[in-house]
């Protein structure tokens, strides 16, 4: 008979950083071979993450304890719904990109190129690294997660080595590398406070004294650096728009999201305690904040990839919208619950959608050898099956229903206008008119008839597809939005039931 | 005041007037120098501190490569970096002032934070010390480095690899494939030479120690791959052995052997239900196993980081 | 009392650090500031970590600070790397729109 693969104790969780890290290993060792461990790589990844998401829907909510060591003198991994569904956004994100850079990175003549060389290890760290963060219940190691991600997106956004992206590197470099200290700086006072790193145990200690209060501040300073919220955004659009295409979607997909994830982990789960009326709407103002000037921006501009990077700008400031909507300790809402999981339902949503755009664009800028949006007239006739995908993802942006956006704003909505907090509710609408009007300029100008008929580059059918199955993921979510909602909710903390407190 | 505060308090002075000079210096070798020698009193805060792997670390890694790093790049960026001579107006002292201020203010809040703290830490020291028979090792901080934490060090291990990953993703095109570091312009005869020849065998058996003795006293992976990094940089910037290609399948195999040996055990303990575990009554022999796979990774690694780019032919 | 003396000056090379990063614009400045900033952090954690009764840093600061130093040095490696080829791209030792012509700040 078979083992009970679901059964609690089986390690999914820790498979879903161990393997990733192995391809990586294994493809700095193998030099031009390492292609061939791409595409089992990805999937058995897909695979793992499907495993343990199902794991937590059959049993719940499991701590694992690395070296069998308890906190605080060892390090937890923590695999709840919240977690889960982070590993399989990220797994369904990093298949697609994986599939489609495939035959981008081939060694040419059967000799290693520099970027097929790269590409491979920095994309599967990067995906360890995710998933570390996710799944990772100990301050000081989710450090060292997040500067996995740093080198690894700093480098990737390098890679195509022209002096415009080593810029936006550095740039990007420099804005993660100061977030990241502050968040180290807030971590050496919360274990010079409480002699504990576990975020469990430190829940259960934290009381808001001014350190704590301190730390809490200087830590989520540095994580909104790395998450390019409004207005510590600059860096965001030149080396989202200037990475490698695939690099752009694992970048404005995945990456900003996990500092997103972890300034959500430090209020909800850390410090709930500590969050006051004016913190949250404080967050919500910044939210409010990027997503009218990330949109606004996205409007005014003349690159396709830099449109869709102001465009991700703007998406994370429904994120932060998150924060006011659950209440606080003065004034806890009914509907907490409803703008938690609306929330992070946003963050899993723009993932998919995210990643088909920008795997969609690279293609058209590909087959027109261009990136600014003038000669992109009439590419619709040319690679129908992209801007059918960039469409179907733009649904999604939007919050046009039945796309997992829609389920997402509409959750948000929701909250906003139970909890009489009408102004979140219009920033909310403004978001959805402004990004209709950012996407519509583009997709107007792919569906115009071209003045000349102007050459094109010939582009796979099969890589037009991945970013068709992508955006399809992200109205999926829509349709069948019962069980990630339901995956959400399992160990869900307490902060997002009765609101922020 | 005893004679040991009057130590400590013209210690932390002198560290912070240091660091101040590094950041104000105008010049950018001044800068650097200073900031090794910055650095070097670091590690004399953490002897003081009783903390001697740390300073040993602090002292190889923080000030040394470091500053080779640096002192490297800044030589690349050649007489870039010298004060134009600009004039000083009103306008320019206010952009100086208002960041001086700013951070004055941050870093007295900061001081005011650490000194409200109670007195009584709630460390884990107690814990350490409680538990240290069953972590293989008597060293605690390689009992926390290796086993209580070792999940920690796996990631800090793929952090050393992927850098270096990055450092040659910015190889340009044409020189892909080619040998790390600039040519080196050593004579046979000189003292360098003899140096490079010399120093491999002393090197060799400092790393040995520091590796070995890590289990029990100071040292450990880090510290012993620090010192044969930097007796390996000697004996290839004298010219005794060249610099291997990036493309050389025993360099690839080189770096990756400590992580993968690390992770490997740590999948096989997940197989067996516990991610990293160590198997009881045999965590030192674990535990120095791999401290020495990683060691020759780190070496490598932490080398090949300081030679840089490849830019020579093979 | 030592202790507390060495977190108090990590405290104060963090300002430092800030300081540097703030107003200087050549990149290889910046990169020391941060290197400045992270040992002040470090020196900070130790020193808090070695309060209270006993002799001796709490171990688990100590082996955090190890990693922290080493993951410093791999950040730093891939920012010198980035600076040097900018520069040799382009010939810029400041990001764009960054004026290196600033009196001393250039440097």
């Amino acid at each position: 008979m078979l083992p009970d693969l679901l059964a609690v104790g089986v390690p999914w969780a820790v498979a879903s950083i161990v393997l990733p890290l192995a391809v990586a290993l294994a493809a700095i060792a193998l030099g031009p071979h390492a292609r061939h461990l791409v595409l089992p790589g990805a999937l058995l990844g897909a695979v793992i993450a499907l495993a343990a998401a199902a794991q937590v829907l059959a049993h719940g909510a499991w701590h694992h304890a690395v070296g069998g060591w308890l906190p605080p003198l060892g390090i937890r991994l923590r695999l709840d719904g919240l977690a889960a569904s982070f590993l399989v956004a990220t797994a369904v994100v990093a298949c697609g990109v994986a599939g489609f850079s495939r035959r981008l990175f081939e060694p040419s003549a059967r000799r290693e190129t520099r970027a097929g060389f790269a590409f491979w290890p920095l994309f599967f760290v990067m995906w360890a690294g995710l998933n570390a963060v996710f799944l990772g219940a100990d301050l000081f190691n989710l450090y060292v997660a997040l500067e996995l991600l740093t080198l690894t997106a700093v480098a990737m956004v390098a890679l195509d080595g022209k002096a415009e992206t080593l810029a936006a590197a550095i740039r990007y470099l420099l804005f993660a590398l100061l977030g990241s200290l502050a968040y180290l700086l807030g971590v050496a006072l919360l274990y010079a406070r409480y002699g504990a790193l576990d975020l469990g145990l430190l829940r259960a200690a934290a009381v808001p004294d001014a350190i704590t209060l301190a730390a809490g501040a200087i830590m989520t300073a540095g994580l909104m650096a790395k998450t390019a919220i409004f207005p510590l955004h600059g860096w965001l659009p030149p080396a989202h728009a200037g990475a490698p295409t695939p690099a752009s979607a694992m970048l404005s997909a995945l990456v900003v999201k996990a500092s997103f994830y972890l300034i959500a982990r430090l209020w909800f789960d850390v410090l709930p305690a500590a969050a006051t009326v004016e913190t949250s709407q404080l967050f919500g103002a910044l939210g409010a904040g990027a997503i009218v000037f990330g949109s606004l921006l996205a409007l005014r501009q003349e690159q396709l990839k830099l449109v869709i990077a102001y465009s991700t700008v703007a998406q994370l400031g429904y994120l932060f919208l998150m924060f006011p909507l659950t209440g606080s300790a003065a004034a806890p809402q009914p509907w907490a619950a409803a703008a938690w999981t609306g929330g992070m339902f946003h963050a899993l949503a723009h993932a998919p959608a995210k990643a088909a755009m920008f795997l969609a664009a690279g293609l058209m800028i590909k087959a027109c050898g261009d990136g600014r949006l003038a000669p992109l007239a009439g590419i619709g006739r040319d690679l129908p099956i992209a801007c059918f995908a960039f469409g179907l993802a733009a649904v999604s942006l939007m919050g046009l229903p039945p796309s997992g956006g829609f389920t997402a704003k509409y959750l948000l909505l929701t909250a906003a206008l139970a909890s009489g907090q009408w102004w979140w509710a219009l920033a909310i609408l403004a978001g959805g008119l402004l990004a209709a009007a950012y996407l519509f300029r583009v997709l107007n100008r792919f569906l115009i008839a071209p003045a000349e008929a102007a050459p094109r580059v010939a582009v796979a059918r099969r890589d037009q597809a991945i970013a068709l199955a992508l955006a399809g993921v992200s109205i999926l979510l829509g349709l069948a939005s019962l069980v990630p909602y339901q995956l959400l909710q399992i160990g869900r903390p307490a902060a997002a039931v009765g609101g922020l407190s | 005041m005893t004679a040991a505060l009057v130590f400590d308090l013209s210690l932390c002075l002198l560290i912070a007037a240091v660091a101040l000079a590094a950041v104000l210096a105008d010049d950018l070798f001044t800068a650097i120098v200073l900031f090794i020698v910055y650095g070097l009193l670091a590690a004399i805060a953490w002897v003081r501190l009783d903390a001697i792997d740390v300073a040993l670390a602090e002292a190889a890694i923080g000030a040394g490569l470091t500053g080779l790093l640096l002192v490297g790049a800044a030589a690349r960026l050649g007489g870039r970096g010298a004060p134009p001579a600009a004039g000083r107006t009103p306008w320019r002292l206010l952009g100086k002032a208002a960041p001086a201020a700013l951070c004055v203010a941050a870093a007295a809040a900061l001081v005011v934070l650490v000194l409200a703290l109670p007195d009584d830490a709630p460390g884990l020291r107690p814990l350490v010390a409680e538990t240290i028979a069953a972590s293989g090792v008597t060293n605690p901080v390689t009992a926390v480095l290796l086993n209580f934490r070792g999940y920690d060090t796996l990631l800090e291990t793929i952090v050393l690899a992927v850098a270096l990953v990055g450092v040659w993703s910015l190889t340009p095109d044409r020189d892909w494939g080619s040998v790390p570091g600039a040519r080196q312009h050593a004579r046979p005869d000189g003292v360098l030479a003899t140096f490079g020849r010399l120093l491999p065998a002393l090197g060799l058996l400092v790393a040995a120690h520091l590796l070995w003795a890590g289990a029990d006293a100071p040292g450990g992976a880090f510290q012993a791959g620090t010192v044969l990094a930097a007796v390996w940089l000697v004996v290839v910037m004298a010219g005794v052995l060249p610099a291997p290609a990036t493309a050389d399948t025993r360099v690839r195999l080189l770096l990756v052997a400590g992580p993968a040996a690390f992770l490997g055990f740590g999948a096989v303990g997940a197989a067996g239900g516990v991610f990293l575990g160590h198997p009881a009554g045999a965590a030192k022999a674990t535990i120095l196993a791999i401290e020495t796979a990683l060691t020759l990774s780190i070496a490598a690694t932490l080398g090949l980081l300081v030679l840089g780019v490849p830019r020579r032919p093979a | 009392m030592s202790p507390i003396l060495y977190a108090a000056t990590g405290a104060v090379l963090v300002g430092i650090g800030v300081f540097g990063l703030l107003a200087r614009t050549h990149l290889l400045r910046r990169i020391l500031a941060f290197n400045v900033i992270g040992s002040g952090i470090f020196l900070a954690f130790g020193g808090l970590g070695s309060r209270g009764p006993g002799s001796g840093v709490d171990p688990v600061p100590q082996a955090i600070v190890i990693t922290g130093i080493v993951v410093a040095l791999a950040a730093t490696a891939l920012a010198v790397t980035l600076v040097t080829r900018l520069f040799e791209e382009t010939g810029a030792v400041t990001l764009p729109g960054e004026h290196p012509a600033e009196g001393p700040d250039a440097s």
